[in-house]
């Protein structure tokens, strides 16, 4: 296929007319967007813009009814390809390398809060059937050296002492630090941030800021994360996409979204 | 400060709403207990003191009720007071333990389990055959808990219909018996792939379904399997059933005939009317569950389970992880599946004679209720629910009137004071050691 050609090759992801469709409402029309490779990207908009949406499109869970969805999937054996994503199933999704968190904390509340890291490395693990009825070898390895590296990943993010603790008993806070920390077990490329500092108070939302520095530089990712809270997205974000109505507004710098017109009348309205 | 929750019970209160019910329950029952019409006298006979009995029974019960119910809120309190004071520092963290890990954690645990088994594997040569009968039917129940427990307990997909696929493992066995004069070793595989195949084909229809919709199609989907048995008459005879299936054979050898009489010499205590294909079944089913809980409790605690888990916890979130849910689900069906079948072969070597009635809705409920009342996604919770729920009426029998009321009973008062069953599942906490060199390791306890 000729078209699975990226318009900018410094993008890991770059939509091309995306259009998704329900009935009679138009709730994306034709939005063309790119996160630069190694960047932290924002997409703001009033409610009902589109913004969850877009990003279930980009996750699978929603199949846009028209456009393309280009992906730089890095290779098992090094070096990137790039692949369309439309029409794949989220797991598919996510094996490729984009993993995401959800606005209304999604975490598997009864089970440990290893055990929901362990889940995120799924798609990295093989066995199978057979290995977990007979425990062979390699299946055991496998879970330990798996067990080992989502304990790490908490001790990085400052979760290990809760280990053992169920998921729905942790703070607020924690909460949403463990569901990033899950989405990381999935060892994505691109980590796409719904509304993460929705209920944090304003001491949990710089923490959260340094978080999100932090992921970028020592994992190696890119980030693109819906917010609301504006402080947040104009102090960590390189690059602010602007969506009303299912479209894009406006995109620039931190700094030409706070001076665009377009940006202030959609969310203030007009004199 | 030491306070129990007697303390702030307010008794004038209490009183006065046992009596409200116990007056309720007075009205209600009036019409009942009271008026007898005595036909030969064209009279009507007034029993009033009927009616004291109620009343005093409902003020008692209804007290009981309600003391019970101040106690669990006092626990349920206290509990969440000492959690917001935060743990004592040196306090363990994780879940609290039940008695169950207690006593699978203690120094003895082997060597409890060891004589156990050899008090259970020994019963044939004591207990009476009725014990033995009804004990294969409890470890029946066992297996078909256990298999729905990974489909129900661990992936959270509510099936109504699980009765099918222990039918058509019990079918599979007699079908083939009856027709090709297979032996049981021979149907006991194809009576499980029977019924793993089966799963998978319910399973694909089912795959965007949950909750409600999904126990509505499973419940359908039981029924099917039934009336197919029943009006399939030309193949299955119908409700008439299968009669003489052929017990179990160990190596063509007839035990009733060689290896009871010398059994009866040597042993004393063994019953003259047991019959031995009955306990060499007996053996077989020990097995049976004995395989079926390894092989869930590693199910449970692989790649494969936690990917059920994190399905029952939350579908969306689970694909967002990388989880192929289709594969989980279908995964979830077939395997829970194949646990009904094989115990319905071995319940249709145990009657001999098997029809449709065998396998009706009620069985479905019965099995769920073992599940629900053990404690969802308990190994340990889901013996105990099939041998309470199996043994207790067999041995109640004095009280079978009352079975179905004291059933429905024991499930409110379950739900109301254990919502997670007689024995909860505990999640397998981790411990981590750290090596030298800064390197960690991991190990499951």
């Amino acid at each position: 296929m000729t078209e699975n050609v990226m318009n900018n090759p410094a993008s890991i992801i770059e939509t091309q007319d995306v259009s998704m469709i329900f009935g009679g409402l138009v709730a994306l029309d034709e939005v063309n967007f790119r996160v630069e490779k190694g960047s932290i990207t924002a997409l703001i908009g009033p409610n009902g813009a589109g913004k969850t949406t877009f990003f279930n499109c980009l996750t699978g869970i929603y199949t846009p009814t028209r456009g393309r969805i280009l992906f730089k999937a890095p290779q098992p054996e090094g070096g990137d390809q790039v692949v369309p994503l439309r029409g794949l199933s989220p797991d598919k999704v996510t094996t490729l390398g984009v993993a995401r968190t959800f606005q209304n904390i999604r975490l598997f509340n009864n089970l440990t809060v290893l055990e929901n890291v362990l889940i995120g490395c799924h798609c990295r693990m093989k066995a199978g059937l057979w290995g977990a009825l007979f425990r062979d070898k390699n299946t055991m390895a496998e879970e330990n050296a798996m067990a080992e590296y989502s304990y790490q990943l908490l001790e990085k993010y400052g979760l290990s002492r809760a280990v053992n603790d169920l998921a729905k008993n942790l703070p607020y806070g924690d909460q949403r630090r463990l569901e990033i920390v899950r989405a990381l077990a999935t060892r994505p490329s691109l980590l796409l941030l719904d509304e993460p500092a929705a209920g944090l108070n304003i001491n949990e939302t710089r923490e959260l800021k340094d978080l999100i520095h932090l992921i970028r530089d020592r994992e190696n990712l890119s980030i693109l994360l819906i917010e609301h809270d504006m402080s947040l997205v104009m102090s960590i974000s390189e690059k602010v996409y602007v969506m009303e109505y299912g479209r894009v507004i406006a995109q620039g710098g931190p700094l030409e979204i706070k001076n665009d017109p377009a940006v202030i009348k959609a969310y203030l309205g007009e004199e | 400060m030491p306070r129990d929750f007697t303390t702030g019970i307010n008794w004038g209160r209490e009183f006065k709403s046992s009596f409200a019910a116990a007056l309720w329950m007075c009205l209600l029952t009036c019409p009942m207990v009271a008026f007898k019409i005595n036909a030969a006298e064209n009279t009507i006979d007034y029993r009033w003191n009927y009616l004291i009995y109620v009343a005093a029974g409902t003020f008692i019960l209804s007290g009981v009720w309600r003391f019970m119910l101040a106690r669990r809120d006092y626990i349920r309190q206290s509990k969440a007071e000492a959690e917001f004071e935060g743990p004592a520092p040196d306090a363990p963290r994780g879940p609290a333990k039940t008695w169950v890990d207690v006593v699978m954690s203690s120094k003895y645990r082997n060597q409890g389990i060891g004589v156990g088994l050899l008090v259970l594997a020994s019963l044939p040569l004591w207990a009476s055959p009725y014990t033995i009968n009804i004990l294969i039917t409890a470890l029946i129940y066992i297996s078909l808990g256990l298999g729905l427990n990974i489909v129900v307990g661990v992936s959270g997909l509510l099936n109504l219909g699980y009765v099918a696929f222990y039918a058509i493992g019990a079918y599979t066995y007699a079908l083939l018996n009856h027709y090709f004069g297979l032996g049981f070793w021979v149907c006991l595989p194809l009576g499980a792939l029977a019924s793993t195949l089966m799963g998978l084909m319910l399973g694909f229809p089912v795959l965007r379904l949950r909750g409600d919709y999904l126990a509505i199609v499973t419940l359908g989907f039981g029924e099917i399997v039934r009336l197919v048995l029943v009006n399939m008459g030309d193949i299955t005879m119908g409700p008439r059933g299968i009669s003489n299936i052929s017990p179990p054979s160990l190596f063509g050898l007839d035990l009733n005939k060689v290896v009871k009489p010398v059994l009866l010499e040597w042993v004393p205590t063994m019953s003259p009317n047991l019959d031995l294909n009955k306990a060499f079944l007996f053996f077989i089913m020990m097995a049976v569950v004995i395989i079926t809980i390894v092989v869930v409790f590693r199910l449970e605690n692989s790649r494969l389970g936690r990917a059920w888990l994190a399905m029952r916890e939350d579908e969306i979130a689970c694909q967002a992880m990388g989880i192929d849910r289709t594969r989980a689900k279908l995964t979830a069906f077939a395997l829970g599946a194949t646990w009904a079948g094989l115990a319905g072969v071995v319940f249709a070597a145990q009657v001999t004679f098997i029809n449709p009635t065998s396998f009706t809705f009620m069985q479905s409920v019965m099995i769920l209720s073992i599940v629900v009342l053990g404690g969802m996604g308990s190994i340990p919770g889901v013996i105990i629910g099939a041998l309470v729920l199996i043994l207790l009426p067999e041995y109640l029998r004095a009280f079978s009137d009352y079975r179905m009321l004291i059933f429905g009973a024991l499930m409110v008062l379950m739900m109301v004071f254990r919502p997670g069953g007689l024995i909860q599942s505990v999640r397998e906490t981790y411990v981590y050691k750290p090596l030298e060199g800064g390197a960690g390791g991991e190990a499951k306890k």
